[in-house]
């Protein structure tokens, strides 16, 4: 029983990881109704900025303020330079744009800081969280974090004019312009908050999981399969299925036996699969109702 | 959010393309084959084994070509498809010591079963849930293919060698250059059986099933069987590409059948033009040569100059090679009529 309760908490720490991320992709989905591939990548881009500004000596809570500056202008950026001119493309076009600016990121981001691991700090210590060695005080942080996000996010989108408007143009593009929404901008704005979103993710991440180009590969893999979990219209639900996935993962490598680091991956997504096909929408996710 | 359910009007994730612009006229076809054939003639033996790969790769994308392009589904796990074909291919050569041609069939049947039965749960899944479906089992298959129980047959982590075969009836050719017209001729038989596919009254179930599943169904099509066929024929040619990949680079191991080849296959659908089966080898094209020509222009941003590309031909072509053939074909009419 106590290796079960252990397992569990130990998903829930790397689940808030996945939280996270499915959180930055939730967002995105909403806003542009694609997933983006290259969002772990511009996580990592960004994290490496923080990194860098600490470098130079900039304090750690300053680093972070001006990382989400800096995420935020660069995801409107690349919204207008690269894909507003896709935007009447098809789909599968705009898939293939994600791969190129998930390659270009990757690429640069080698070049400028190269591959080998680096540290990276966390504001919150390291040191076992209320006594339990399998949570730190990192991890029960970035819990923290992720509810306050999550709380933030709530507050916006239901009672401010802009979270509205955001909405409105995200579910019905054509009244949202009739009733002077500009949905371009809209679009553009969601990019930079969920770009923005990714920086913290990676910021809370980097800590656990160090600093390199890749790191975010397989979590972003967790985040997409998290948030699918969940519901991609549900940012609630994308959090509750990062915990889920977290724990999932922990039990299946604990308790299926020939289970080891390798098949975690696969037996997750499986049983994520298992779960799709019984409530095709996500656990919290609206079912969309189609007509001919 | 409303608590009243979301109603949206069904839009295809994927654009109808009209049968007939889904295929080639028979003069081009007939150039395009005559390139074909005499191409190897003039170069040397490692570009002759890169256009074997050329025609491989596009047999692969003209699969994933049948069933998103056709049937509308999307897959991001042909690498699997591939993988076990490959791999069927590579055990029955060396420890069934079967002759290569023979092995091609067999790896055919055994992915459209394996397409086909992993089609089923696939069924209730559609759009981004479908793309981690088969992601999943893209994923899984190198993990799977590396698993001590299946070691004996499989080679684990070390993989298998195959042996290169040469030459019948004594031609005068070397292997290379046999293995090309061997590859060509197969893959010309399977671009018919898939051009008529298409033309049949399967492929217009397809078709129909793409732009809107609904209408398709309320019209008498057995939706579930049609999905799950397409993914079976789909996983079908793409289990031959893989076994003629194991013969022509004469290995097989699990990591050359990563969810980095089931993109690469993703982007030369969509370079060559969803939908539009001659564009796979352009698609196939590109995803050989580029790489190499980004590596030569810069080995450190590689994968940057190969994004670069990537934006220009989707910037200046966003219905990939399809697009340039349209707008040909316009060209030569206007011509015509003047």
């Amino acid at each position: 029983m106590e290796l079960f309760t252990n397992q569990i908490l130990a998903g829930i720490a790397t689940g808030a990881i996945y939280a996270c991320m499915a959180l930055a992709v939730v967002m995105i989905y909403q806003a542009i109704d694609h997933l983006n591939f290259a969002q772990g990548e511009m996580a990592m881009f960004s994290t490496f900025i923080s990194w860098q500004l600490m470098q130079w000596g900039v304090p750690y809570w300053g680093a972070f303020v001006l990382t989400l500056a800096f995420s935020f202008v660069a995801g409107i950026a690349i919204e207008r330079l690269l894909f507003k001119p896709l935007a009447k493309a098809p789909i599968l076009t705009n898939v293939a744009g994600f791969i190129a600016l998930y390659a270009i990121i990757n690429s640069v981001a080698g070049l400028i800081w190269d591959f080998t691991i680096k540290e990276y700090p966390t504001p919150f210590g390291s040191s076992p969280f209320l006594g339990s060695q399998l949570i730190s005080t990192h991890q029960a942080g970035m819990i923290g974090v992720t509810i306050v996000l999550l709380v933030l996010l709530y507050l916006f989108f239901q009672f401010t004019k802009v979270g509205l408007a955001m909405r409105a143009a995200a579910s019905l593009p054509e009244s949202a312009r009739l009733v002077g929404i500009n949905t371009s901008w809209m679009i553009a704005l969601g990019w930079g908050m969920a770009a923005a979103i990714g920086s913290i993710a990676g910021m809370m991440i980097a800590p656990v999981v160090f600093l390199e180009p890749n790191m975010m590969g397989g979590v972003l893999i967790y985040g997409f399969a998290a948030a699918v979990l969940g519901g991609l219209t549900s940012p609630f639900g994308a959090v509750i299925g990062g915990f889920l996935v977290g724990i999932f993962e922990n039990l299946a490598g604990t308790y299926i036996p020939g289970v080891g680091n390798e098949l975690k991956l696969p037996i997750a997504l499986a049983l994520i699969i298992t779960v799709l096909v019984v409530k095709p929408a996500g656990l919290f996710g609206r079912p969309t109702v189609k007509r001919v | 959010m409303s608590a009243v359910q979301e109603i949206v009007t069904e839009a295809p994730a994927v654009e109808a393309v009209p049968k007939r612009a889904m295929t080639l006229g028979t003069g081009t076809s007939l150039v395009m084959l005559a390139v074909l054939i005499v191409a190897p003639l003039f170069v040397k033996n490692f570009i002759i084994f890169q256009l074997t790969m050329l025609l491989i790769y596009a047999l692969a994308v003209l699969a994933l070509n049948i069933l998103t392009g056709g049937s509308g589904q999307f897959s991001l796990g042909q690498s699997a498809f591939y993988a076990v074909g490959a791999y069927t291919s590579a055990i029955l050569m060396e420890h069934g010591g079967i002759n290569y041609a023979l092995t091609l069939p067999v790896s055919g049947l055994v992915c459209f079963a394996f397409g086909y039965l992993f089609g089923q749960p696939a069924l209730r899944l559609s759009g981004v849930y479908l793309a981690l479906a088969t992601f999943a089992l893209a994923t899984a298959m190198p993990q799977l293919l590396k698993l001590d129980y299946f070691e004996k047959w499989t080679g684990g982590v070390q993989g298998l060698v195959v042996t290169k075969p040469d030459a019948p009836f004594g031609l005068p050719m070397s292997q290379d250059m046999w293995l090309y017209y061997f590859t060509l001729a197969v893959s010309i038989a399977i671009y018919i059986f898939s051009v008529n596919l298409l033309k049949s009254r399967s492929g217009r179930a397809f078709m129909a099933i793409r732009d809107n599943e609904i209408a398709a169904s309320a019209m008498g099509i057995d939706v579930a069987m049609y999905k799950t066929l397409a993914f079976g024929v789909s996983a079908g040619i793409t289990g031959v590409a893989g076994g003629l990949g194991a013969i022509a680079v004469q290995f097989v191991a699990p990591d050359g059948y990563t969810i980095t080849l089931a993109i690469s296959l993703f982007l030369g659908m969509v370079v060559g033009g969803v939908g539009w089966l001659p564009g796979s080898i352009v698609g196939s094209a590109f995803i050989i040569f580029v790489p190499n020509i980004a590596e030569n222009i810069s080995k450190g941003l590689s994968g940057a100059v190969f994004g670069v590309l990537l934006f220009v031909v989707i910037f200046l072509v966003p219905h990939g090679a399809r697009q340039i053939a349209m707008l040909a074909e316009q060209l030569a009419g206007k011509l015509r009529r003047n």
